[in-house]
């Protein structure tokens, strides 16, 4: 008793020194899920888009797709805790530790900074017994989120790209669908942070042990200067598929595996047949039919917004335009007659 | 015998703890969140009730608490509609253990409807699961789908309208199928890449191919073998093959009762089979080129003894069968073989029909060149059958 007593006051006192009220790091760390996001401490002002002290921004090189929403992604990392890298896969955060990711979209995608409207934001907390997603749905008056953990739906309209008008029902996932992705050998685990596909700011700002002097990165997937379509088309597979399609995650019995590092042509989909596709295989014979994308099943589902059929399953009720004319690029170009 | 009641007691409070609660969740409106939220809010030991009546579903459900009960109040008071669904891959998504689904209904997925992934000890028990526009392509591929799991129980499900298979078994281990009904799916009931599944007391009708044995290449777990299909009824599997056409099963001809693909150690015996065009029993290679070294498309060790047979072979729905059973007096044989391995292959029949071979040599020998005869195989040595699945007590007792 005496020590909450104490605790409450030092937390008083350090809210009289820095103005912000300090991340609540016994909340991250306890085993309560709050109903509320301005609990935690993380994000500040209306939507939550001031990172509180300690709450670090990142980007990644190449992002998963998710509708055309924006997102702001940040990490926090416990006061005097430090982050490893790891070469291969996700850094190792330290318990206590918050992956941050905030969804909205602004009114007009070709000005993405004005009239935004964040829709939730969602947590992934490590804690003592392993990692835990949280999904938080904004108020309309942007003051607070509520935490949904069945999921939800929400109608979003927004004027795209191309200037046309777009209306879709956006899903904010329940947190079995968060684990669906978040997922490496039925544990819960972040996707994201890859050295490989983070930002230099954050890995040159952050608290990291053991980083290498230099890391190669993966490529921005439609930047054609950081690397070959080749290279590209991989970098988007792995980060857009690979977090099931790999042989430790929700669809290693797929035997489709479509992470980084893979080298079995048939594994990656070449000449490969469908499994367990169902309606999901269309017209096709083949989930990648070298040279010719028009009959590949992987862009037929890519394309697709049909439950049953799209892939991925989740955060897709528009097709990614863009993703698919890259990975149609790639498809074209290999040479025909990779099946023995 | 009490000690054995007690050491069941003890292996059970293990799993499940002392005070079981229930979750009852209602229809109507919200039913989306309500009844995901009382999936997510189970704890182990917990039922969650499904109430009486429809629930209009707009998304996927899922599962990720071990030994938890969801329960309906019968297959046809409880309905889980997924007419305006929106999204996932299936109806309801279980990834945990020690699971069992039971007395509901599942409608109109959009993709698969039950699924369960990396499962232990998972049971469906008394379950309906209907595409309720009948036989189309665009239904959901798998009406009941456990796929990586371990100890698999599937007992009285009624399914139909599945695009591809109704029951569906696919990279398991230790699988009991049945006292099931598979009506109108293209297939009845699928054992894929399983080893050691028992498929018995089924009644597989008016599907494309009644009960499915395949094993394909380039998957984690491949080498199908040590399954046993006895005392089912598989007859009248007559509805055109309405699979998507880049689905193995698409080439599933109609009028097949049991299909045996590229396994070993297979044993279909005692079943009623009858009134299926293209054959009562086939058994042949896996006949697509295919890039994985670890992979045998040839089957080994076939037994198919003791089977009742009514009329079959009368419309062969491969390419040349039609000619075949006119030169053969109006209907080939209603077991056929590929020929594919010889006298190698193992293959033993016993059922007091004719016997047919294609007399292909290789797996990727075409049709075309088939040299088709009779063949008597009831001499070939019959392999040890598989010991009989034994589920761990505490499935069995779950349903009583």
């Amino acid at each position: 008793m005496k020590a909450f007593v104490s605790a409450a006051l030092l937390a008083c006192l350090s809210i009289g020194a820095s103005e912000a009220p300090p991340v609540n790091d016994a909340l991250i760390l306890g085993d309560v899920l709050p109903l509320k996001l301005s609990d935690f401490g993380l994000l500040m002002g209306k939507q939550g888009l001031t990172p509180a002290v300690g709450v670090m921004p990142y980007k990644l090189s190449t992002p998963l797709f998710s509708d055309y929403a924006e997102k702001y992604r940040y990490a926090y990392v416990p006061a005097g805790k430090r982050i490893t890298y790891r070469a291969d896969g996700v850094m190792a955060f330290p318990v206590g530790s918050v992956l941050i990711k905030s969804f909205g979209y602004p009114a007009d995608l070709r000005k993405p900074t004005e009239n935004l409207r964040i829709l939730e934001t969602r947590l992934l907390i490590h804690r003592a017994n392993g990692w835990v997603a949280l999904p938080y749905v904004w108020n309309a008056d942007g003051s607070d989120a509520t935490l949904k953990r069945a999921g939800t739906r929400i109608d979003v309209r927004w004027t795209h790209l191309d200037g046309q008008v777009k209306n879709i029902s956006y899903a904010v996932p329940n947190v079995n669908q968060c684990k669906g992705c978040h997922s490496l050998d039925g544990a819960m685990m972040p996707i994201g942070p890859k050295a490989r596909n983070l930002d230099q700011d954050f890995l040159r700002t952050a608290a990291i042990n053991g980083l290498p002097a230099k890391i190669d990165p993966i490529p921005v997937w439609n930047d054609p200067a950081s690397g070959s379509i080749d290279a590209r088309a991989r970098a988007y597979l792995d980060v857009n598929c690979a977090h099931c399609h790999n042989p430790r995650g929700p669809a290693s019995n797929s035997g489709l595996f479509l992470n980084w590092g893979q080298v079995d042509r048939v594994a990656l989909g070449v000449g490969k047949r469908p499994v367990a596709a169902g309606s999901g295989a269309g017209q096709y014979s083949f989930d990648i039919a070298a040279g010719h994308p028009e009959s590949s099943i992987m862009l037929y589902r890519l394309a697709s917004i049909e439950p049953g059929v799209a892939m991925p399953e989740l955060g897709r009720a528009t097709a990614h335009a863009e993703g698919i004319a890259l990975l149609s690029q790639w498809i074209k170009a290999m040479p025909a007659g990779d099946v023995k | 015998m009490r000690i054995a009641i007690a050491s069941l007691t003890c292996a059970f409070a293990a799993i499940f703890p002392a005070y079981a609660g229930t979750l009852r969740v209602e229809p109507g409106a919200n039913a989306q969140e309500r009844l995901q939220t009382a999936l997510l809010d189970a704890k182990a030991g917990d039922t969650v009730e499904i109430g009486a009546g429809r629930f209009e579903l707009t998304d996927g459900l899922s599962l990720d608490i071990s030994g938890v009960t969801v329960r309906g109040m019968g297959t046809d008071k409880s309905v889980l509609s997924f007419k305006g669904q929106k999204s996932a891959g299936e109806g309801l998504l279980v990834t945990s253990n020690d699971v069992v689904l039971r007395d509901f209904a599942v409608e109109d997925t959009r993709g698969d409807a039950l699924k369960s992934k990396g499962s232990s000890r998972i049971t469906f028990f008394n379950l309906r699961v209907e595409w309720t526009g009948g036989p189309k392509a665009t239904n959901g591929a798998y009406g009941i789908y456990p796929v990586s799991s371990t100890d698999v129980l599937i007992d009285s499900i009624r399914v139909s309208g599945a695009s591809d298979a109704g029951i569906y078994v696919g990279q398991s281990k230790n699988i009991i199928v049945r006292n099931s009904l598979a009506m109108r799916n293209v297939a009845g009931i699928e054992i894929e890449n399983s080893f050691n599944a028992d498929v018995y007391s089924n009644v597989a009708m008016h599907n494309t191919g009644g009960i499915l044995v395949f094993d394909l290449p380039n998957l984690p777990q491949k080498g199908g073998n040590s399954i046993r299909i006895f005392s089912n009824r598989v007859t009248k599997n007559d509805t055109p093959n309405f699979a998507p056409p880049g689905n193995v099963v698409s080439q599933v001809p109609v009028g097949t009762g049991v299909m045996v693909m590229a396994n070993s150690n297979v044993h279909v015996y005692g079943n009623i089979l009858g009134d299926n065009a293209t054959a009562n029993v086939f058994v042949v290679a896996y006949k697509q080129k295919f890039d994985d070294p670890g992979y045998s498309p040839r089957v080994k060790n076939i037994v198919i003894r003791d089977n009742e047979h009514g009329r079959a072979g009368w419309a062969p729905g491969f390419v040349g069968g039609k000619e075949l059973a006119a030169a053969m007096g109006g209907a080939i044989a209603p077991i056929f073989w590929d020929g594919v391995g010889g006298a190698a292959a193992g293959v033993h029949v016993s059922d007091k029909v004719a016997v047919l071979t294609l007399g292909l040599d290789e797996p990727l020998t075409p049709l075309a060149e088939m040299q088709p005869g009779p063949i008597d195989l009831s001499k070939t040595p019959i392999v040890a059958m598989p010991a009989a699945v034994v589920l761990p007590t505490s499935m069995e007792v779950a349903l009583k």
